[in-house]
């Protein structure tokens, strides 16, 4: 065939220049692989914020005050600092009366109710007559009413509890290292499924859960995700102590014992430390200071005024001592749920249920409701979108740099291919037969370039994938063909749906892109093939 | 068969006005018919040899190859005809680098119709003395093997008439009378008209017809 021809002609002149030809299309390949490298990194970026945006709960529940993407970023990323906490009594809002009751055990208001249990007791007694019934009535009626009230909150479910499918509660604000502390219960890895699609529950890579309101296994057993465990070499069994506030804030006395460790699920899970909530409450400085104990700022002043180093250092000591005893003493009752605050509750509605309790919350006095996903797609479109537009555009440049040393190449060869063209015009090859003979050259080039930048991204993809994984939870693979990318299409003002429904993969692009590239480098030199004068070119 | 009849042919001077290189009112060269071509250096010798094979346009008048006129023809018109009418052997550097002696004879058959026909190509360098070399490139072959392969390019296409521009200029006398001998003999073989133009008496007092230039040329 007369192409075909053509094409191992434009072939031979290609390896006849071996060298020029070679640097050419490693200049093309270049530009290619940092092409699939940055539809890789879309591909990973797109996929960890799908991952991340199918969160397992429609809800985050915080206190009023501060914007829902501070609440968000706070509560779903761990970025954020957490603002405006919501009380003890409004979390027992959103559960059922069991649930309820079981918590209240640890409230007041529930001590309360023992009192005035004693009190109607008294009452009892007294009732049967005689100068103390008068005195009992004036002096206990208040009391009791006032109990009873208190009681009348008690032994009823949550105020949302029908619009509830559960409500896992996060307490932030302290760090081990650089990580996040997330104070919760034990929900967050036993009911929670993060990844509704694949029906994935955050699982233990090694270890387990932590218990929860449980005396054998204490409150200070703590859960690592798996970024946490590889960077601070977390193994099962190691103590540590949350610290107050990122790097710099005073450490807490409370030690909690890793008990397990998260496989990577490539949410931002991976990078925050997980403690028992009630074990959270019971530090230093999250609870009322016990009656009569002296403030820390108090024993700092008495220990500064020491006259010896050595002393301020036996001092010091003793005083963390005790106060570790003080805050992990066995006999400890978990913090009552009026002294609770509560940073977010990550909370799951039954189906179709979420805008009646978005509702609900938000026309309440004491939350704010968010709808995240809906907050994360708004900053994905702000933010990352943007940026990987923009890296688009840049690989494309680099790419068009290429195209240009393929030009550069080929328009630098023409000099002393003049001869070589005025042969082949000379033995009947038509203008335009030897100006394809040039196109298909910058073709070959960069299509061979291109081929060979394509392989070569996946192959760094392929090796980078695990670490990739590591990081982001996402696998990469080789994966040949890429993502769909659907982006260009959109930018066409073509509907995503649309655009979805033709999966093309964006690195199918890449292919009619290239050639373009090519013919626009080729088309100079193939004019000045097209123009060449046999006759004087001849036998030069 | 080759006919012209008023050809002129002129070059444009960097100052504007004209040079005026051939007038010929008529050559012809008849079916099968070996002849020379001699003149002084620059007397429009190659000039001649490009217009024929319409690689340079004539002025004025026609060139009939075949029967048919180039001068009046359409570009791809002339490139066609080259193709299939036509071989051209030049002084030197007939070949392409990139490809090998069988390769470069067959390239001529892919401008002209796009059928290889590789027994011919085969049979060709077989012909011209190089079966054993037909895989090497042109740099790994001696000028005369260079043209020798060119010989055998030229003749690919079955073309009615062989233009030879001082083939053997620049070879040994030895290997300078195997050449000649073999374009002779080969286009006598095909049944090709052979123009060849040459500088040397020795070559040019072997043939029956020797043409001057300057003498069919009205230009002096
Ligand atoms: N492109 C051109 N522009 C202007 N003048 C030219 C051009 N090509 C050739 N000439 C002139 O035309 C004349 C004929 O040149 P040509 O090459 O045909 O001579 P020749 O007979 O082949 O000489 P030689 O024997 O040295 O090869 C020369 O004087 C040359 O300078
Ligand atoms: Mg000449």
């Amino acid at each position: 065939m007369y192409f075909l021809d053509l094409l191992q002609i434009a072939f031979r002149s290609i390896r006849q220049r071996g060298i020029a030809s070679l640097l050419t299309m490693f200049s093309m390949s270049l530009g290619v692989t940092l092409v699939v490298a940055v539809l890789s990194i879309h591909g990973v970026v797109d996929k960890s914020f799908r991952n991340n945006a199918s969160l397992g709960y429609n809800l985050i529940i915080g206190g009023k005050g501060g914007g829902q993407e501070q609440l968000t970023l706070s509560t779903v990323y761990y970025l954020s600092q957490p603002l405006y906490p919501v009380s003890g009594n409004y979390y027992l809002e959103f559960m059922s009366r069991e649930e309820r009751d079981k918590q209240m055990v640890h409230s007041f208001a529930h001590r309360s109710h023992e009192a005035s249990t004693i009190v109607h007791d008294m009452r009892q007694l007294t009732s049967l007559g005689g100068p103390l019934d008068l005195m009992a009535e004036d002096l206990l009626d208040p009391v009791v009413e006032k109990q009873d009230a208190l009681r009348a909150d008690l032994d009823r479910p949550g105020k949302y509890a029908h619009l509830t499918e559960f409500a896992i509660p996060v307490c932030l604000g302290d760090y081990y290292d650089r990580f996040r502390v997330v104070a919760t219960n034990t929900q967050l890895f036993d009911t929670l499924v993060y990844d509704i699609e694949n029906q994935k529950k955050f699982e233990f890579a090694q270890g387990r859960n932590f218990h929860h309101h449980d005396k054998v296994h204490t409150y200070f057993e703590a859960v690592v995700g798996s970024t946490v465990a590889r960077e601070l070499n977390v193994k099962l069994g190691h103590e540590f102590s949350p610290s107050h506030g990122y790097q710099g804030g005073g450490a807490h006395a409370s030690t909690f014992t890793v008990v397990g460790i998260l496989k990577p699920s490539g949410t931002p899970n991976d990078r925050a430390v997980f403690i028992n909530m009630e074990g959270f409450y019971l530090m230093e400085g999250h609870s009322e200071p016990v009656d009569g104990a002296v403030s820390e700022e108090e024993v700092l002043k008495a220990i500064d005024k020491l006259p010896t180093p050595e002393a301020k250092e036996k001092a010091w000591r003793e005083h963390v001592a005790e106060r570790a005893a003080r805050e992990t003493a066995p006999n400890q009752e978990p913090l009552a749920v009026e002294q609770r605050e509560i940073t977010a509750l990550l909370l799951k509605t039954p189906r179709n249920a979420a805008m009646d309790l978005d509702k609900a919350v938000n026309n309440g006095k004491e939350a704010q409701a968010v709808l995240p996903v809906g907050v994360i797609t708004r900053m994905f479109d702000f933010i990352i979108t943007p940026i990987q537009r923009m890296l688009l555009v840049l690989t494309t440049m680099i790419c068009i740099v290429s195209g240009v040393s393929i030009l550069v190449s080929i328009y630098n060869s023409m000099s002393e291919r003049r001869q070589e063209i005025a042969i082949m015009r000379a033995l009947g090859a038509g203008r335009s037969t030897v100006m394809t003979i040039i196109l298909l050259e910058s073709t070959l080039l960069s299509l061979g370039g291109g081929f060979a930048g394509w392989l070569f991204g996946h192959l760094l993809c392929l090796i980078a994938s695990p670490m990739i994984e590591e990081q982001t939870g996402v696998s990469v693979g080789l994966n040949l063909w890429g993502d769909p990318f659907y982006e260009p299409l959109k930018w066409f003002g073509i509907d995503g749906s649309i655009a979805e429904r033709f999966v093309i993969p964006m690195e199918w692009t890449l292919v009619p892109g290239l050639v373009l590239l090519a013919i626009v480098v080729g088309l100079w030199p193939g004019m000045t093939a097209y123009r060449t004068d046999v006759a004087k070119s001849l036998g030069k | 068969m080759l006919e012209l009849c008023d050809v002129k042919k002129s070059y444009q001077e960097p100052d504007g006005g004209t040079l005026p290189i051939l007038d010929i009112p008529h050559f012809a060269v008849k079916e099968g018919e070996q002849m020379v071509l001699v003149g002084r250096s620059g007397c429009g010798k190659t000039t001649l040899l490009h217009t024929i094979a319409g690689i340079s346009k004539a002025d004025a008048g026609k060139i009939l190859i075949d029967g048919v006129d180039i001068a009046g023809m359409s570009e791809a018109g002339v490139d066609r005809v080259r193709a299939e009418k036509l071989g051209y052997v030049f002084q030197t550097f007939n070949l392409l680098p990139g490809f090998s002696a069988l390769e470069n004879v067959m390239l001529g058959m892919t401008f002209a119709h796009g059928r290889k026909d590789r027994q011919r190509a085969e049979h060709l360098i077989a012909r011209v003395g190089l079966a054993h070399r037909k895989t090497h490139k042109p740099a790994a072959l001696s000028v005369g093997e260079q043209q020798r392969v060119a010989v055998a390019r030229a003749l690919a296409n079955k073309p009615s008439i062989l233009l030879a521009d001082e083939p053997t200029a620049n070879i040994d006398p030895r290997n300078q009378q195997n050449i000649i001998d073999l374009i002779r003999e080969t286009c006598r073989e095909e049944g090709v008209s052979l123009v060849l133009v040459t500088h040397s008496t020795e070559v040019a007092g072997q043939f029956e017809r020797v043409d001057k230039l300057e003498e069919i040329n009205k230009v002096k």
